[in-house]
Protein backbone atom coordinates (compact mmCIF):
# COMPACT_ATOMS: atom_id res chain seq x y z
CA UNK A 1 0.00 0.00 0.00
CA UNK A 2 1.22 3.47 -0.82
CA UNK A 3 1.55 5.94 2.03
CA UNK A 4 -1.74 7.62 2.84
CA UNK A 5 -0.52 11.12 2.25
CA UNK A 6 2.70 12.41 0.78
CA UNK A 7 1.94 16.04 1.50
CA UNK A 8 4.35 17.38 4.11
CA UNK A 9 3.03 19.03 7.25
CA UNK A 10 4.75 22.27 6.24
CA UNK A 11 2.35 22.81 3.37
CA UNK A 12 -0.70 22.51 5.59
CA UNK A 13 0.84 24.98 8.04
CA UNK A 14 1.71 27.41 5.23
CA UNK A 15 -1.84 27.26 3.83
CA UNK A 16 -3.21 27.82 7.30
CA UNK A 17 -0.94 30.85 7.84
CA UNK A 18 -2.02 32.36 4.51
CA UNK A 19 -5.73 31.89 5.28
CA UNK A 20 -5.22 33.38 8.75
CA UNK A 21 -3.54 36.47 7.29
CA UNK A 22 -6.32 36.93 4.75
CA UNK A 23 -8.69 36.90 7.71
CA UNK A 24 -6.53 39.52 9.45
CA UNK A 25 -6.63 41.75 6.35
CA UNK A 26 -10.40 41.43 6.25
CA UNK A 27 -10.83 42.29 9.94
CA UNK A 28 -8.59 45.35 9.61
CA UNK A 29 -10.03 46.76 6.37
CA UNK A 30 -13.73 45.97 6.17
CA UNK A 31 -16.29 48.31 7.76
CA UNK A 32 -19.32 46.04 7.73
CA UNK A 33 -19.50 44.38 11.17
CA UNK A 34 -20.98 41.17 9.74
CA UNK A 35 -18.10 40.77 7.29
CA UNK A 36 -15.64 41.39 10.13
CA UNK A 37 -17.37 38.50 11.94
CA UNK A 38 -17.00 36.31 8.87
CA UNK A 39 -13.29 37.09 8.73
CA UNK A 40 -13.00 35.99 12.36
CA UNK A 41 -14.67 32.72 11.35
CA UNK A 42 -12.11 32.36 8.56
CA UNK A 43 -9.28 32.79 11.09
CA UNK A 44 -10.85 30.20 13.41
CA UNK A 45 -11.04 27.80 10.49
CA UNK A 46 -7.41 28.26 9.55
CA UNK A 47 -6.44 27.42 13.14
CA UNK A 48 -8.69 24.34 12.93
CA UNK A 49 -6.77 23.25 9.84
CA UNK A 50 -3.50 23.52 11.79
CA UNK A 51 -4.95 21.44 14.63
CA UNK A 52 -6.24 18.70 12.32
CA UNK A 53 -2.94 18.62 10.41
CA UNK A 54 -0.94 18.22 13.62
CA UNK A 55 -3.43 15.62 14.86
CA UNK A 56 -2.97 13.54 11.70
CA UNK A 57 0.79 13.89 11.61
CA UNK A 58 1.36 13.12 15.29
CA UNK A 59 -1.21 10.32 15.42
CA UNK A 60 -2.97 11.93 18.39
CA UNK A 61 -6.73 12.43 18.46
CA UNK A 62 -6.55 15.42 20.84
CA UNK A 63 -6.27 17.93 18.02
CA UNK A 64 -9.52 16.78 16.42
CA UNK A 65 -11.32 16.88 19.78
CA UNK A 66 -10.11 20.47 20.19
CA UNK A 67 -11.44 21.31 16.71
CA UNK A 68 -14.81 19.91 17.79
CA UNK A 69 -14.85 22.27 20.79
CA UNK A 70 -13.68 25.22 18.69
CA UNK A 71 -16.63 24.60 16.35
CA UNK A 72 -19.07 24.54 19.29
CA UNK A 73 -17.64 27.79 20.67
CA UNK A 74 -17.69 29.35 17.18
CA UNK A 75 -21.36 28.48 16.80
CA UNK A 76 -22.17 30.11 20.15
CA UNK A 77 -20.01 33.11 19.31
CA UNK A 78 -21.65 33.62 15.92
CA UNK A 79 -25.15 33.44 17.42
CA UNK A 80 -24.38 35.93 20.21
CA UNK A 81 -22.43 38.24 17.90
CA UNK A 82 -25.20 38.38 15.33
CA UNK A 83 -27.74 39.06 18.08
CA UNK A 84 -25.58 41.98 19.24
CA UNK A 85 -25.36 43.26 15.65
CA UNK A 86 -29.16 43.09 15.33
CA UNK A 87 -29.54 45.00 18.61
CA UNK A 88 -27.08 47.68 17.41
CA UNK A 89 -28.83 47.92 14.05
CA UNK A 90 -32.14 48.43 15.83
CA UNK A 91 -30.69 51.36 17.79
CA UNK A 92 -28.42 53.04 15.23
CA UNK A 93 -29.75 51.84 11.83
CA UNK A 94 -26.21 50.88 10.72
CA UNK A 95 -23.66 48.09 11.09
CA UNK A 96 -20.76 50.26 9.91
CA UNK A 97 -18.10 49.90 12.60
CA UNK A 98 -16.82 53.45 11.93
CA UNK A 99 -20.16 54.83 13.10
CA UNK A 100 -20.48 52.57 16.12
CA UNK A 101 -18.25 54.47 18.53
CA UNK A 102 -20.53 54.53 21.53
CA UNK A 103 -17.90 53.06 23.83
CA UNK A 104 -15.12 55.37 22.65
CA UNK A 105 -14.06 57.93 25.25
CA UNK B 1 0.11 9.44 -4.06
CA UNK B 2 1.01 11.80 -6.87
CA UNK B 3 -2.62 12.51 -7.71
CA UNK B 4 -3.29 13.25 -4.07
CA UNK B 5 -0.49 15.84 -4.06
CA UNK B 6 -1.91 17.55 -7.14
CA UNK B 7 -5.37 17.41 -5.60
CA UNK B 8 -4.09 19.07 -2.42
CA UNK B 9 -2.57 22.01 -4.29
CA UNK B 10 -5.69 22.52 -6.40
CA UNK B 11 -7.94 22.54 -3.32
CA UNK B 12 -5.51 24.79 -1.43
CA UNK B 13 -5.48 27.26 -4.33
CA UNK B 14 -9.29 27.23 -4.36
CA UNK B 15 -9.33 27.90 -0.62
CA UNK B 16 -6.96 30.88 -0.89
CA UNK B 17 -8.77 32.35 -3.92
CA UNK B 18 -12.19 32.03 -2.29
CA UNK B 19 -10.85 33.64 0.90
CA UNK B 20 -9.44 36.58 -1.09
CA UNK B 21 -12.72 36.93 -2.99
CA UNK B 22 -14.54 36.82 0.34
CA UNK B 23 -12.71 39.83 1.80
CA UNK B 24 -12.81 41.90 -1.41
CA UNK B 25 -16.45 41.64 -2.52
CA UNK B 26 -18.50 44.76 -1.65
CA UNK B 27 -21.76 42.78 -1.56
CA UNK B 28 -22.08 40.92 1.80
CA UNK B 29 -24.15 38.11 0.28
CA UNK B 30 -21.36 37.30 -2.19
CA UNK B 31 -18.90 37.33 0.71
CA UNK B 32 -20.99 34.72 2.51
CA UNK B 33 -21.16 32.52 -0.58
CA UNK B 34 -17.38 32.67 -1.11
CA UNK B 35 -16.84 31.84 2.57
CA UNK B 36 -19.01 28.74 2.09
CA UNK B 37 -16.79 27.74 -0.86
CA UNK B 38 -13.81 28.19 1.46
CA UNK B 39 -15.41 25.97 4.10
CA UNK B 40 -16.02 23.21 1.55
CA UNK B 41 -12.36 23.41 0.49
CA UNK B 42 -11.28 23.05 4.12
CA UNK B 43 -13.62 20.08 4.48
CA UNK B 44 -11.90 18.39 1.53
CA UNK B 45 -8.53 19.07 3.18
CA UNK B 46 -9.79 17.43 6.39
CA UNK B 47 -10.74 14.38 4.31
CA UNK B 48 -7.21 14.33 2.87
CA UNK B 49 -5.96 14.28 6.46
CA UNK B 50 -8.30 11.34 7.25
CA UNK B 51 -10.43 13.37 9.65
CA UNK B 52 -13.80 12.15 8.36
CA UNK B 53 -15.86 13.22 11.35
CA UNK B 54 -14.42 16.75 11.40
CA UNK B 55 -14.97 17.05 7.63
CA UNK B 56 -18.66 16.15 7.95
CA UNK B 57 -19.16 18.40 10.98
CA UNK B 58 -17.45 21.23 9.08
CA UNK B 59 -20.09 21.03 6.35
CA UNK B 60 -23.07 20.48 8.66
CA UNK B 61 -22.19 23.03 11.36
CA UNK B 62 -20.21 25.68 9.49
CA UNK B 63 -21.49 25.62 5.93
CA UNK B 64 -24.94 24.53 7.05
CA UNK B 65 -25.86 26.19 10.32
CA UNK B 66 -23.52 29.13 10.92
CA UNK B 67 -23.45 30.48 7.36
CA UNK B 68 -27.24 30.21 7.02
CA UNK B 69 -27.43 32.33 10.18
CA UNK B 70 -25.10 34.93 8.62
CA UNK B 71 -27.03 34.94 5.35
CA UNK B 72 -30.30 35.26 7.23
CA UNK B 73 -29.08 38.27 9.25
CA UNK B 74 -27.65 39.98 6.15
CA UNK B 75 -30.93 39.59 4.28
CA UNK B 76 -32.90 40.66 7.36
CA UNK B 77 -30.90 43.89 7.74
CA UNK B 78 -30.95 44.72 4.01
CA UNK B 79 -27.47 46.28 4.01
CA UNK B 80 -25.95 48.51 1.37
CA UNK B 81 -22.66 47.54 -0.28
CA UNK B 82 -19.48 48.02 1.72
CA UNK B 83 -16.88 49.48 -0.63
CA UNK B 84 -14.15 49.82 1.98
CA UNK B 85 -11.80 47.41 0.23
CA UNK B 86 -12.14 48.63 -3.36
CA UNK B 87 -12.22 52.40 -2.78
CA UNK B 88 -9.14 54.56 -3.31
CA UNK B 89 -7.27 56.34 -0.55
CA UNK B 90 -8.13 53.81 2.13
CA UNK B 91 -4.85 53.86 4.04
CA UNK B 92 -6.01 51.09 6.38
CA UNK B 93 -5.73 48.64 3.50
CA UNK B 94 -1.97 49.16 3.27
CA UNK B 95 -1.49 48.95 7.03
CA UNK B 96 -3.48 45.70 7.03
CA UNK B 97 -1.49 44.25 4.10
CA UNK B 98 1.77 45.15 5.86
CA UNK B 99 0.68 43.56 9.14
CA UNK B 100 -0.67 40.43 7.44
CA UNK B 101 2.53 40.09 5.41
CA UNK B 102 4.46 40.28 8.67
CA UNK B 103 2.32 37.53 10.19
CA UNK B 104 2.79 35.25 7.17
CA UNK B 105 6.54 35.83 7.15
CA UNK B 106 6.79 35.19 10.87
CA UNK B 107 4.78 31.94 10.78
CA UNK B 108 6.49 30.63 7.63
CA UNK B 109 9.96 31.47 8.91
CA UNK B 110 9.24 29.55 12.10
CA UNK B 111 9.19 26.25 10.23
CA UNK B 112 10.49 26.83 6.70
CA UNK B 113 14.05 27.63 7.78
CA UNK B 114 14.45 24.79 10.26
CA UNK B 115 15.97 21.60 8.90
CA UNK B 116 13.68 18.61 8.45
CA UNK B 117 10.92 19.91 10.66
CA UNK B 118 7.43 18.89 9.65
CA UNK B 119 8.40 17.19 6.41
CA UNK B 120 7.09 13.77 7.45
CA UNK B 121 3.98 12.18 6.01
CA UNK B 122 0.95 10.51 7.57
CA UNK B 123 1.64 6.90 8.47
CA UNK B 124 -0.70 4.03 7.69
CA UNK B 125 -1.88 2.98 11.13
CA UNK B 126 -3.43 6.40 11.74
CA UNK B 127 -6.06 6.00 9.04
CA UNK B 128 -8.84 5.25 11.55
CA UNK B 129 -7.94 8.16 13.82
CA UNK B 130 -10.66 10.53 12.66
CA UNK B 131 -13.61 8.14 12.46
CA UNK B 132 -16.83 8.79 14.37
CA UNK B 133 -16.06 5.77 16.53
CA UNK B 134 -12.67 6.90 17.82
CA UNK B 135 -13.77 10.54 18.28
CA UNK B 136 -16.90 9.42 20.11
CA UNK B 137 -14.85 7.17 22.40
CA UNK B 138 -12.50 10.02 23.28
CA UNK B 139 -15.35 12.51 23.73
CA UNK B 140 -17.35 10.32 26.09
CA UNK B 141 -14.45 9.06 28.20
CA UNK B 142 -11.44 11.35 28.46
CA UNK B 143 -13.16 14.57 27.43
CA UNK B 144 -16.58 13.99 29.02
CA UNK B 145 -16.40 17.01 31.33
CA UNK B 146 -15.46 19.56 28.60
CA UNK B 147 -18.18 18.00 26.44
CA UNK B 148 -20.80 18.66 29.12
CA UNK B 149 -19.42 22.16 29.65
CA UNK B 150 -19.90 22.79 25.92
CA UNK B 151 -23.58 21.93 26.23
CA UNK B 152 -23.84 24.44 29.09
CA UNK B 153 -22.10 27.04 26.91
CA UNK B 154 -24.55 26.47 24.06
CA UNK B 155 -27.48 26.76 26.48
CA UNK B 156 -26.10 30.03 27.87
CA UNK B 157 -25.56 31.35 24.32
CA UNK B 158 -29.13 30.41 23.40
CA UNK B 159 -30.58 32.27 26.39
CA UNK B 160 -28.29 35.24 25.73
CA UNK B 161 -29.34 35.46 22.08
CA UNK B 162 -33.02 35.44 22.99
CA UNK B 163 -32.47 38.22 25.55
CA UNK B 164 -30.32 40.32 23.20
CA UNK B 165 -32.49 40.05 20.10
CA UNK B 166 -35.78 40.50 21.93
CA UNK B 167 -37.66 43.70 21.31
CA UNK B 168 -37.55 46.02 24.32
CA UNK B 169 -40.92 46.40 26.04
CA UNK B 170 -41.76 50.09 25.92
Amino acid sequence: MAPLSAIPLNHYLALSAILFSIGVIGVLTRRNAIIVFMCVELMLNSVNLTLVAFSAFLGQITGQILVFFVMAVAAAEAAVGLAIIIAIFRNKQTVNIDEINLMKW
Amino acid sequence: MQTENVFFYIVAAFAVISAIMMITRPNPVKSVLFLIVNFFCLSVLYLLLRAQFIAVVQIIVYAGAIMVLFLFVIMLLNLEDDRSFVERGNYRKFVALFLAGGIVFEILSSFMFSEGAGSGAVSQEMSDLGTVESIGKALFTTYLFPFELTSMLLLAAMVGVVVLAKKRAE
